[in-house]
């Protein structure tokens, strides 16, 4: 196979990287049967564990594994140094220009991005205006997807700053590493994220409401329907925090209680995993059955901190990702490290016909799309397709952005016919709550079919261990 | 703790309790149908399971005739119904599932793969491989259940609801294999005076009674204990007045009134009451009074005593205010 792409594992002479050489002497030494056999562990232990997510559009409560490859994506120690900066800075500035756009808005005044992609933006909630949360934080808990196309050369896909998930299978995935190969980890310093749910509690309960010392914190699920339950339950018990759905809570004069057998317990911070829709009834969407009546009340009078804020869509939103660069200069008055994809509007009549033009080249986007429904890669998509999507452009083109098709980085995984490279991502989570932090590595993802370049698991994708190698002296993990 | 949290789990160890029992009722009544008898006789007992579970009218939508092997289909794999074993099984994952975050991870697996396990089979294959053997892996999978949960849980408020539902759960269900003969022998149209315990002596009553001892893993204790014959009496006396046999009703109440005790709030007073009440009764009650009330009311009216607390705790701690 030639390597047009960037491989983790190999250079374009089939030269094994130096940071992988370890693992490749580990793995041929290893015998084919013995391989054969973790993985099946592998597989049983999850399906034991109960290690699933549900699949939307299937029949009700179908549960699946996410598949697990035990060739783990190994980053090197200066190229992370490189990308949590990058990460760090990127998130801070979008958390400054949420704050901004919420009070001042110094950025749109400034001309930097036309008024009107934030003020007229779906996801821009005039209820947040004014009103100051606590440390000037909106997202707490970010998921940056992030791809690589070279040698040092990072692009970020998406900033994924709602209910961002996958963290869990990122924490199982090192817990199954070490369970199947411990060698592997008592050869090589390989940098450890078991601390997250720590890290994560300390950020939740520093953005508690004023005055309160010991805050009582939750984590929210829309229930145990919801494709990412697992991962809810598995926080709130890795937290040592109470699980709750919007009917175990309720508000009295404007404070949350939880429903407890010894009567009602008070709230104080909520790390909700749903939508901001359906929150509250009372303010967002009437038929919501998941969310609490009173909440945006109980929130505005600062009686209780939602983790992540209200109204933090309009940071992440496809048509305002251009931006992000020029907030990063604005904000921080410094060069953006991790670049963006070029994006082209549909909403701009030139991009527009660019994109008409160039169709079998593109991925394209729905604005506000998430989970890899309703997109298109030109390149994969037949005839029929492209069509289909030319006349929904036609008549929506508001709604759609493009971007060529990146030549997404591959790593070597476990298919059918043996080992073949396939198409890889990476999504770090990163934490802003006293100050920012971040585990090394992240999630993941691979696009286990052949040439695709979707890697969510709603679309078969896996997931892989994430190494951040460490060399010399070992350094602070955050 | 969450009152819907504590909910799931009082649910998910009743679940997991029932089907326990299930097995062991359809287990003993499947063993004294290879005593030779008759017709009649196996037909009765076999209704007698559906009766104590009062199964009757679902039964006659989905079988035309009792039959050993339509009983145990319909006990067993039915999955149209709530009560089956299957279905038990299925709720007690389903409920385990809603708060897997607090149970521990060994507790979870063996929930999860319990129900993985009997999701794969089919009716016919339970029988190829022996129902008598099927109803030995449900007995072992609850017990290694227990066995995690006393091994690996701290002992909070979790463990007690977890517990509270096992010994209500538990309560009720001996108490209705205790009743089984009586079903019995109404539905065989036999039954004079049922009201005299004394009286339910018959050819084959010894098998009946040293089944029913099989049924809760009582035989070797029965002889350990009384070493002497097996009497209707005495087996009732071991099921119902024991405080150290961990199936009888003594111990199942001594449990829920001291768990009761633990986690009290300002609504649960009542409850605990009568709570009480069924204990002392048990504690201080003697075989003599509960055989002239006669066995079967006296086991009718614990039934309903304990349906009432089972209501109450549900009022009390688990929908919330």
């Amino acid at each position: 196979m030639t390597p047009t792409f960037y491989d983790e594992m190999h250079d374009t002479a089939g030269t094994t990287r130096p940071h992988y050489a370890h693992f490749e002497a580990w793995a041929n030494a290893l015998p084919p049967e013995l391989m054969a056999r973790k993985r099946a562990e592998a597989d049983l232990a999850f399906r034991r564990l109960g290690i699933t997510f549900a699949v939307y559009g299937e029949e009700a409560g179908t549960e699946r594994l996410i598949p697990f490859d035990t060739i783990p994506r190994i980053i090197p120690s200066a190229e992370w140094k490189t990308l949590r900066a990058g990460l760090k800075q990127r998130v801070k500035a979008l958390n400054m220009f949420l704050d901004d756009i919420y009070h001042g808005q110094d950025i749109l005044r400034a001309g930097k991005i036309p008024p009107e992609e934030v003020l007229n933006n779906a996801q821009f909630r005039p209820e947040m205006r004014g009103f100051k949360v606590p440390n000037g934080i909106y997202a707490h808990i970010a998921g940056v997807d992030v791809v690589r196309a070279g040698e040092g050369e990072f692009y970020v896909l998406e900033d994924n700053l709602r209910v961002p998930s996958g963290v869990s299978y990122m924490l199982e995935d090192r817990k199954m590493m070490m369970r199947l190969f411990p060698e592997l980890f008592a050869h090589q310093k390989i940098a450890p994220v078991e601390h997250y749910p720590d890290l994560l509690l300390e950020t939740l309960r520093a953005v508690a409401p004023n005055g309160v010392d010991d805050p009582t914190v939750v984590v929210m699920t829309p229930g145990a329907f919801n494709s990412a339950y697992f991962e809810h339950s598995f926080l709130a018990q890795q937290m040592g925090v109470e699980l709750v759905e919007g009917r175990d809570l309720y508000i009295d004069h404007d404070v949350v209680y939880m429903r407890t057998t010894h009567g009602p317990k008070r709230v104080d911070v909520i790390y909700r995993r749903i939508d901001d829709d359906f929150l509250d009834p009372e303010a967002f969407r009437a038929d919501s059955m998941l969310g609490v009546p009173g909440l945006l009340k109980a929130y505005r009078a600062g009686r209780v901190t939602l983790c992540n804020a209200i109204g933090t869509g309009v940071a992440d939103d496809k048509s305002i990702y251009p931006y992000v660069g020029e907030m990063v200069r604005f904000y921080l008055g410094e060069e953006p490290i991790l670049n963006n994809v070029p994006t082209w509007r549909c909403r701009e009549r030139h991009d527009l016909k660019y994109v008409l033009d160039h169709l079998a080249d593109l991925v394209v986007k729905e604005v506000h799309g998430a989970g890899g429904y309703g997109m298109l890669v030109g390149p994969a998509a037949t005839k029929a397709e492209i069509e289909q999507f030319r006349q929904a452009l036609i008549a929506h083109p508001e709604k759609y952005i493009a971007q060529p098709t990146l030549a997404l980085s591959t790593c070597p995984t476990y298919v059918d016919s043996g080992i073949a490279p396939r198409h890889i991502d990476l999504r770090p989570f990163v934490l802003s709550g006293k100050e920012v932090s971040l585990v090394p590595g992240g999630l993941t993802r691979v696009a286990l079919r052949d040439g695709s370049l979707v890697v969510n698991s709603s679309q078969g994708g896996g997931t892989k261990d994430t190494w951040v190698l460490e060399n010399g002296h070992a350094e602070p993990h955050r | 703790m969450l009152s819907r949290t504590a909910d799931h789990l009082f649910w998910m160890a009743r679940y997991t309790e029932r089907a326990e029992n299930l097995a062991r009722l359809l287990d003993v009544t499947y063993q004294m149908s290879l005593v030779p008898h008759d017709a009649q006789t196996e037909r009765s007992s076999w209704n007698a399971v559906l009766v104590l579970n009062s199964l009757e009218a679902p039964y006659a939508k989905r079988h035309r005739e009792i039959t050993a092997a339509n009983v145990l289909h319909f006990m067993v794999r039915d999955d149209t119904h709530a009560s089956s074993i299957y279905s038990c099984l299925r709720s007690a994952r389903e409920n385990a599932h809603a708060v897997r975050g607090t149970l521990t991870a060994e507790m979870w697996e063996t929930i999860n793969e319990t129900w993985l396990q009997v999701s794969r089979l089919s009716i016919v294959e339970i029988n190829q491989g022996g129902i008598a053997a099927f109803f030995d892996w449900v007995k072992q999978r609850a017990s290694l259940l227990r066995g995690a949960m006393f091994g690996t849980m701290l002992q909070d408020e979790a463990f007690q609801f977890i517990r509270l539902g096992t010994l209500l759960e538990r309560a009720d269900n001996t108490a209705r294999i205790l009743d089984v003969k009586y079903h019995s022998l109404a539905s065989a149209g036999q039954q004079q005076s049922q009201e005299q315990g004394e009286e339910l002596v018959g050819a084959n009553d010894f098998y009946h009674w040293g089944a029913l001892l099989r049924s809760v893993s009582a035989f070797e204790v029965y002889r350990k204990v009384y070493r002497d014959a097996i009497t209707p009496e005495r087996v009732a006396e071991l099921l119902i007045l024991r405080d150290d046999l961990p199936r009888a009703l003594h111990s199942c109440l001594h449990g829920v009134v001291t768990i009761l005790d633990r986690v009290r709030n300002n609504r649960s007073d009542e409850t605990l009451r009568r709570a009480g009440q069924i204990y002392a009764s048990l504690q201080y009650g003697r075989m003599e009074d509960i055989f002239e009330m006669g066995l079967h009311a006296w086991l009718d009216d614990f039934i309903e005593r304990v349906g009432d607390l089972g209501g109450r705790i549900s009022k009390d701690f688990l929908v919330g205010s």
